[in-house]
């Protein structure tokens, strides 16, 4: 990938996210933002990729390990707790 | 297989864009969490069996280490399950700032490592990805360590007040400055490894400086600008790297923690520079000494009285409902208002709460219907056609002098216009200012009544006086 194309891709990326996330009710801000932050744990990605290189140095290897550790809770809590809260909301008469 | 992977980025990217759309309202938002964790699963799945080999080709097989990797994942795992089912609601704010500082830690460390890796093997990066990944890390550790100061104010084990020295501005800049100074430095010449370290600790004190002075008023904006740092981390590792699918995930983050942040401004009325770096709730502490105003008070009976008579009540909550604990006694007694035939609303602010949006989390976890929640700009044109406004555990935001006082600090903040209510009924504990220091006005108006307690107390007795009425 070279930089223009990267470039290219965050513009495009980033208007679309704006738009979207307008639209969002601000009944569900806080939802929306715990499912960000779990989006965003896609640096778990980067993370394999230092861990797992075969010429990975222990450095990285240390480094790695923590960095897919935390980004793992991020990813499990993120995406489970996102789905507690918008679980709770309830349409009249929707009682549980 | 470099191909397939490839693909399956694709598919990943535009599934966490549809997680994102779904949210747009309650009824698809389940349908997104679980866009957005498949595409998580594919990206993971897609990273592994593409995984890239050194002489070209990829494939499974290229991956090493996988007792680290699986390890990790595992530890990960076992810490998130619980956190996601343990965590009481009221403390959400606190677990996103924690997974913010997760986030961005990741990020930060994954820089550093590659950094390290390319200079060891004496494989020089090209000049945007070194210019990506100082990013990548300077974000990632200021996001890293000012979220975690963010988490500490929101428990309450760090002062709430902003903690503010001389010359604190100059100071930070100051420190910035030489942050990037050195990672301009480490562009130009990456070999000079021994700067990095000092690199990653200006980091990482600059981002404890940037959050001590701004008070615990402030943190539904702090929170959001910390999401967009931490998206756009991992976007510079997207760079970095040269991943489109971090780029593109970093950056939808990085835009939806911009407009949190300037959704939390707009309902104070204030700027980003104001919020970063103007110290809130500093300068109005002289306004203490007024002379005692009458007030009228209530009774719970009295109180019960006048809900019953009603034929509309919009209900304010603030925090101090949720420190109270009363969501529950509220649901009861919109149960048993709405049984009447009353017409029971709930007026939300958008900062009412810790965190953006998190007061409509918390009624609806007391199973209040989402559809009588109301947003400030709908709800405002009904108080003058409301019997009652009845505000329990918020203050400033019910505050007229917002609308007409140009003395006042938060003077020109949104307000919901309580006060053009029939009657005003208001559950405080004393007549202390709140949070912010600021006398409210609409405490010594004829038509307001004070119900001093505890909001679950009180509503609890008011609850006690109404069915009562009903046998008789």
């Amino acid at each position: 990938m070279n930089l223009e194309m990267g470039l290219f891709v965050f513009m495009l990326a980033t208007f679309v996210g704006l738009e979207i996330i307008r639209k969002v009710s601000p009944l569900l801000h806080t939802p929306l933002m715990s499912l960000t932050n779990a989006i965003s744990a896609i640096s778990v990605v980067g993370a394999i990729l230092i861990t797992g290189a075969s010429n990975a140095t222990m450095l990285s290897k240390v480094l790695g390990f923590v960095a897919i550790t935390s980004v793992f809770t991020n990813i499990v809590s993120g995406f489970l707790i996102t789905d507690r809260m918008v679980k709770m909301f309830k349409r009249p008469g929707e009682k549980k | 297989m470099a191909q397939l992977v490839q693909y399956i980025y694709i598919v990943s990217a535009a599934l966490f864009i549809l997680s994102l759309k779904w949210m747009n309202r309650p009824a698809s938002s389940r349908r997104g969490v679980w866009a957005g964790a498949t595409g998580m699963v594919l990206a993971v799945v897609g990273t592994l069996i593409g995984f890239p080999g050194l002489l070209g080709g990829a494939g499974i097989g290229n991956v090493h280490n996988w007792a680290w990797i699986a390890v990790a994942m595992i530890i990960g795992g076992a810490v998130g399950v619980p956190i996601a089912y343990i965590m009481p609601m009221t403390a959400v704010p606190q677990r996103t700032a924690l997974s913010h500082a997760c986030g961005a830690l990741a990020a930060a460390l994954v820089g550093t490592a590659e950094f390290y890796q390319s200079n060891a093997l004496h494989e020089p990066l090209p000049g945007f990805k070194l210019v990506a990944l100082v990013i990548e890390t300077l974000l990632g550790f200021l996001t890293f360590t000012g979220s975690l100061m963010a988490m500490g104010k929101l428990q309450e084990v760090l002062p709430q007040r902003p903690i503010t020295y001389r010359n604190q501005n100059t100071v930070n800049f100051v420190l910035f400055a030489i942050a990037l100074g050195l990672a301009v430095r480490l562009v130009l010449v990456p070999s000079d490894t021994f700067l990095f370290p000092i690199f990653v600790g200006l980091s990482l004190l600059f981002g404890v400086l940037l959050i001590i002075p701004i008070g615990g008023a402030d943190m539904p904006t702090v929170i959001a600008i910390l999401n967009s740092y931490a998206g756009l981390s991992a976007c510079a590792m997207g760079f970095a790297l040269g991943n489109n699918l971090l780029v593109v995930a970093g950056a939808l983050d990085g835009s939806s923690g911009l407009i949190l942040s300037i959704i939390m401004c707009r309902a104070m009325n204030r700027s980003f520079t104001n919020v970063l770096f103007g110290a809130f709730g500093q300068i109005q502490t002289k306004t203490a000494a007024k002379e005692q105003r009458p007030v009228r008070s209530a009774s719970p009976e009295e109180a019960a009285a006048i809900l019953e008579a009603s034929s509309s009540v919009i209900i304010v909550p603030g925090y101090g409902l949720a420190v109270a604990q009363a969501q529950h006694k509220i649901r009861e007694l919109f149960d048993n208002l709405t049984r009447r035939g009353i017409d029971v609303k709930f007026a939300i602010h958008p900062v009412a709460g810790r965190m953006p949006g998190h007061m409509n989390v918390l009624l609806a976890e007391a199973d209040i219907p989402y559809d009588r929640l109301y947003e400030m700009d709908d709800i405002n044109s009904e108080f003058p056609q409301c019997d009652v406004a009845l505000v329990i555990g918020a203050n400033d935001v019910t505050n007229p002098a917002a609308r007409h006082d140009k003395t006042s600090p938060i003077y020109g903040m949104p307000i919901l216009d309580v006060d053009k209510a029939h009657t005003v009924m208001v559950i405080k504990r004393s007549m202390n200012p709140g949070f912010a220091g600021i006398d409210n006005e609409l405490y010594y108006m004829d038509k307001t009544l004070m119900l001093f307690g505890d909001a679950k107390a009180f509503v609890t007795e008011i609850l006690k006086e109404l069915p009562a009425r009903v046998a008789a």
